[in-house]
């Protein structure tokens, strides 16, 4: 990119694209390929010792089943583990639906009036600090259980969004700011074209961050009802094989959590870099 | 303190003597709310068509002096009066803002920030394009149209910065030391093509610089402002016939204007320790 610097008018030299940097050395790609590759090998040492240490010791699959105990469990107990990772991931997906719109819809609230912000903050934050797992057996008194699974996901996870978009948002740009108020843009134009695009990033960020919490929000409270909801979220098969010493069923369970969790924070960083890949210094190359 | 106000064109007309001013500022100040005085009173008369330079050490007031005639701040007291005629064309602005900073916005392409000023004046589309490919023609952007700021130069962004400000064909270029980050090949080009700029478009331009080289080589008219607070101190009219070129940069008549330009000056920052 340094030959364009100083030659403003050199047009052809600009369509290569400032993303080409990843092709570097072989030495360079050797290296990628070993960071890549070391956390697997580590898995894989982890599952020959684990089921070593069982096979040696003759552990009982109800004190701790090996690797393949739960793997066989997983496959054999496939139907209810499915529907319950459906249900736990359909709670995780409306929690982080309501704690996106709930954050971001505060954080604009908030950046239109000071009053409201100075009045409500104070709330936003006890509501985060206060631990979620206090708060579900109240919420699962006063609301349908389904409602207060949602609720906790929610209050777990708009936290990090009003928190990052409220942060986007003030930091605008003050010249940029400056040439909106200039050309006599209208409230809702400074918004929509300056506003929340400079916000998107730190949005995004907050998303990320919620996305997890949403999984957490909606296990802790399907933990806390137990074995009196009617629920069949993982973390409530969880607790029901463990009163009936399942042990590699809540192996299995504790499993298909984590991969979820994996699964929703990939999916979430895939679509922060694809949106902000063009522009955003987060989402470029370090050598660019 | 006076009442601080904002005319219009239609009262500062019917003031004897005003004809062809276009910015006029009668004892302006401004202090801010941290208590510090930045500016004036400051009086400064520019007519139709000029080109003037405030030049002075940093910190005396000359952006200020800039942001109050764009309206971006209110004098604390004083008056500042800027002709606004009635736009021709749909979406126009009577004043565009060149920042020291290019100040693009990075999460979209040269074209959609040229076009921002006419869509928040809500020109049709249409219309729209064809003001924008006049304003990339004009500053040699037309093949960029699809680059990200991130993708350009300092003096490319800048050009981006020039050419939305002049999208709008406003009658008054205001320019706050936009050239300063630039290095010293890049800034004659740019300023070589300012200058044709003004003499085919005939804008009014305010350019606001802390060179000495820059302000004698491009204004027609110098004004050397003292510091803290800034005020006027001496104007140097720069009369030299147009159009003016590289021979120029390397006259006497061009050292020696220089020479007087420093010289004004001397006062400004002569009682300042240090700087």
């Amino acid at each position: 990119m340094n030959s364009l610097r100083n030659s403003p008018l050199q047009a052809s030299s600009l369509q290569a694209p400032a993303l080409s940097a990843g092709s570097a050395t072989p030495d360079s790609r050797a290296l990628r390929l070993v960071r890549i590759l070391l956390p697997f090998v580590v898995l894989a040492v982890g599952i020959v010792a684990w089921e070593l240490v069982v096979r040696l010791n003759d552990i009982p699959p109800y004190v701790l089943p090996g690797p393949s105990a739960v793997f066989r469990t997983l496959v054999g107990d496939w139907g209810v583990l499915s529907q319950s990772l459906l249900t736990t991931l359909l709670t995780t997906l409306e929690g982080f639906v309501a704690a996106a719109v709930g954050g971001i819809g505060l954080a604009l609230l908030f950046n239109q009036s000071k009053w409201l912000e100075y009045s409500l903050f104070p709330y936003a934050v006890i509501l985060q600090v206060t631990p979620v797992i206090a708060i579900a057996p109240l919420l699962l008194i006063y609301l349908p259980q389904q409602t207060a699974v949602i609720v906790c996901a929610w209050i777990v996870g708009f936290f990090p969004v009003l928190s990052n978009t409220t942060l986007g948002l003030n930091s605008v740009d003050r010249n940029l700011a400056g040439l909106f108020r200039l050309y006599g843009a209208s409230p809702l134009q400074t918004l929509c074209y300056l506003k929340l695009p400079a916000a998107l990033p730190f949005i995004l960020g907050g998303l990320r961050i919620a996305g997890g919490l949403s999984l957490i929000g909606a296990v802790v409270a399907e933990i806390a009802a137990g074995s009196a909801g009617a629920g069949s979220g993982l973390a409530y098969r969880i607790a029901e094989s463990g009163y009936r010493l399942n042990i590699p069923r809540m192996f299995a369970a504790l499993l298909l959590l984590s991969v979820a969790g994996i699964v929703i924070y990939g999916l979430l960083a895939l679509t922060s870099h694809l949106v902000l890949r063009r522009w955003h210094e987060s989402a470029l190359g370090k050598e660019n | 303190m006076a009442e601080p106000a904002i005319l219009s064109e239609a009262e500062s007309r019917t003031e004897s003597g005003s004809a062809g001013l276009v910015v006029s500022l009668r004892g302006v100040t401004k202090v801010y709310d941290s208590g510090v005085s930045a500016l004036g009173p400051f009086d400064l008369d520019v007519r139709k068509g000029e080109f003037v330079s405030l030049l002075g050490p940093s910190g005396c007031g000359k952006s200020t002096a800039l942001r109050l005639i764009a309206g971006l701040s209110e004098p604390t007291s004083g008056t500042v009066r800027v002709s606004r005629p009635a736009v021709a064309v749909s979406g126009g602005h009577s004043i565009g803002f060149v920042f020291q900073e290019p100040t693009l916005m990075p999460w979209t392409s040269v074209r959609e920030n040229v076009r921002l000023p006419l869509k928040l004046a809500h020109v049709s589309a249409a219309q729209a394009n064809a003001r924008i490919d006049e304003a990339l023609a004009q500053m040699a952007l037309a093949e960029f149209a699809d680059a990200y700021p991130r993708e350009l130069s300092g003096g490319m962004k800048m050009r981006v910065s020039l050419a939305r400000a002049l999208v709008t064909d406003p009658d008054i270029l205001l320019m706050d030391e936009p050239f300063a980050a630039l290095d010293e090949i890049t800034r004659f080009r740019l300023n070589n093509d300012l200058l044709a700029l003004w003499r085919n478009l005939r804008k009014t331009v305010i350019f606001v610089t802390h060179s000495v080289f820059e302000s004698v080589y491009l204004s027609q008219r110098v004004v050397v402002m003292t510091s803290r607070p800034g005020r006027f101190g001496t104007e140097i009219r720069i009369d030299v016939p147009e159009p003016r070129g590289e021979e120029f940069r390397t006259s006497a008549e061009y050292a020696g204007y220089c020479r007087m330009v420093s010289n004004a000056l001397v006062p400004s920052y002569a009682g300042q320790p240090g700087s």
